[in-house]
């Protein structure tokens, strides 16, 4: 079945993809990765560096540029000047920036409906 | 509906035996991945590597951006330290095993002073009953002294930071793989390094198992990607991974640290450590290869550079993923160097309010906090985040709480942070925050506050003919 048919849900990333953020200097990083590879060309649609730059621009942001890796269904944003100073210079309790991985996850996306996860609750929590 | 599996993870094929695989396969374990990492983790790494009986050897990455500094600071209070502080704990417990069994153990863990960490090996190496124990130091990445950097060009990642203003704390030249492969061709049992590249650590035993030459820029490209995806530890294996109801991992407080399967050819496997916790699936692996990647047709190491583009990733059985399709390019002409200059202070205050109103007694905190800073004229950069409302992911200026309009939390913890040359006026404001005892808002409590050096960083491009290094070896009843 195509990753387009069915009903349409809006959801943040964190729904249909993990990440994971690392930073150099005052840039940093962050891959986006969909669980189900089939979902890699409505990422690639919909996540932009545009709506990525969006999330960082009350950072100071200047830039994002986006490297796309088909074969592993998995996109790499690069974030310039968005660490406030890095590791260095930064007055963020995380100045490597490393928990931004999940800012990126809450950006919404439009994706059908059987792809969405939802948390599996560990045995014994309501 | 919840999708557990990804379409790219086939089931595995008939897999070959342990043994088929031991007389191909050089392994490579790693033992650590950050200065502060889990001291209990080697023991299981090594365990399995003698199990499985075949070549192989253990590897120790410790040394973050900053880390080599803060050796250099230690080891001005104290000449005999400045490395690392977990090296016995780290060792000890695997030492004899692996001396026993052939597998070298090679670390960065000498940080600001190889020289030193190596009579601390040694001490443990005659306690051990192991006083033959052939132990190599590699140097010649401290450039103080010897590389004028205002000559060389800055890293373009740090270009957009402000330049250095304090004293250079240390310089350290990120050293290839090359030393370390001397010192192992010497016979060194193990090899104590201080700044190398990281993936260079994982790749130098591989190197000098089979003979790659120093150009055979695919087979580098396969062994230093071993390095990147193991040089983390953990973070290929479960760690920085587990989202409880989204990716589960099990048993995460026994995470095992990885091991590379790695073929003469270059072929690649990621596993882990035998009956431990934790998991190697392909979402953990491309998680991993993609880490600290800019541009991921150009990851520099100082062995080889790396096209990621063409590489694939299967499951090929549990906890067993390939990793396949790297090239490798020419290794850079120039070597990347970190100095850390002193940067000046850095202030921390934190307290907590609780309960009825406390959103609105948090943002009071704040207003009063700046205003504070403001009367008493204190030369400091500040902000102030509300923990629980927004902090981390916020600016300077705390656009997001400022603009928070979701429901009101049960606790809001306020936290001050404020940076200056003047370790004085930076220790003053981070007090405003413990004056909020008694002058704050309501029910305020649990003040913590705290002032520390800070640390800046430069990178540097060098020339390799700049930067020349020396291996020594020696047995451990010489310099115990």
């Amino acid at each position: 079945m195509s990753a387009r048919a069915g009903k349409l849900v809006e959801v943040p990333l964190h729904a249909v993809a993990h990440g994971r953020a690392g930073d150099k200097g005052n840039r940093l990083n962050i891959s986006l990765i969909p669980y189900d590879p089939v979902l890699y060309p409505l990422l690639v649609e919909q996540v932009t560096a545009e709506r990525v730059h969006g999330l960082f621009r009350h950072r100071g942001a200047t830039g994002v540029r986006r490297y796309e890796l088909p074969l592993i269904a998995a996109l790499n944003f690069v974030i310039d000047d968005v660490l406030e100073g890095g590791v260095n210079g930064s007055l963020n309790l995380d100045g490597h920036g490393k928990t931004n991985s999940f800012r990126l996850l809450s950006l919404p996306v439009r994706v059908p409906a059987r792809f969405v996860r939802t948390a599996v609750q560990p045995a014994g929590n309501p | 509906m919840t999708k557990r599996r990804s379409r790219d993870s086939k089931s595995a094929e008939a897999p070959p035996s342990s043994a088929e695989i031991s007389q191909a396969v050089f392994r490579v374990g790693n033992g650590a991945g950050f200065s502060g990492d889990r001291v209990d983790a080697p023991g299981p790494v090594v365990d399995t590597l003698i199990a499985h009986g075949g070549p192989a050897a253990l590897f120790f990455e410790v040394l973050g951006e900053r880390t080599v500094a803060l050796a250099q600071l230690e080891r001005r209070r104290d000449p005999a330290r400045g490395y690392e502080p977990m090296l016995e704990r780290l060792i000890e417990p695997i030492l004899a095993r692996c001396a026993r069994h052939g597998i070298p153990i090679v670390g960065n863990f000498g940080a600001a002073n190889p020289p030193g960490a190596a009579p601390v090996i040694a001490a443990l190496a005659v306690r051990a009953g192991i006083p033959d124990l052939r132990i190599a130091t590699v140097e010649g990445d401290d450039i103080r002294g010897c590389v004028d950097l205002g000559r060389h060009e800055v890293y373009e990642a740090d270009a957009g930071l402000d330049p250095q203003t304090g004293e250079l704390v240390s310089a350290n030249a990120y050293l290839t793989a090359q030393p370390m492969v001397q010192a192992l061709e010497k016979g060194a049992q193990v090899v104590v390094t201080g700044r190398t590249g990281d993936p260079s650590l994982a790749l130098a035993p591989l190197i000098h198992h089979f003979g790659w030459s120093a150009q055979d820029w695919s087979r580098l490209a396969a062994g230093a990607l071993a390095g990147h995806l193991l040089e983390c530890g953990a973070q290929v294996t479960g760690g920085y991974y587990y989202d409880p109801g989204f990716k589960d991992v099990p048993d995460p407080a026994n995470i095992g640290f990885p091991i590379a399967e790695v073929s003469a050819d270059g072929g690649l496997t990621v596993t882990k450590a035998n009956g431990t916790g934790g998991v190697v699936n392909a979402q953990t692996v491309k998680e991993q290869l993609l880490y600290e990647v800019h541009d991921p047709a150009n990851y520099i190491t100082p062995d080889v550079a790396l096209d990621l583009t063409g590489v694939t990733v299967r499951e090929r059985g549990k906890d067993r993923v390939e990793v396949a399709g790297v090239r490798g390019k020419p290794a850079p002409e120039r070597l990347k160097v970190i100095a850390c200059f002193e940067g000046g202070w850095l202030g921390e205050g934190e307290v907590s309010v609780a309960g009825p109103n406390c959103l609105a007694r948090a943002r009071m905190a704040a207003q009063v906090l700046h205003e504070r800073l403001r009367r008493r004229g204190l030369d400091v950069r500040a902000r102030v985040d509300l923990i629980g409302v927004a902090s981390v992911h916020d600016s300077d200026s705390g656009a997001l709480w400022r603009s928070h309009q979701g429901p009101a939390p049960a606790e809001v913890r306020v936290r001050l942070a404020a940076s200056g040359l003047r370790e004085d006026d930076v220790d003053q404001a981070a007090r405003e925050v413990l004056a909020l005892l008694c002058c704050g808002p309501a029910g305020n409590g649990g003040a913590r506050w705290r002032t520390t050096q800070r640390i800046r960083t430069q990178s540097y491009l060098v020339p390799r003919s700049a930067i020349e290094h020396r291996v020594t070896l020696a047995a451990a009843r010489e310099l115990a």
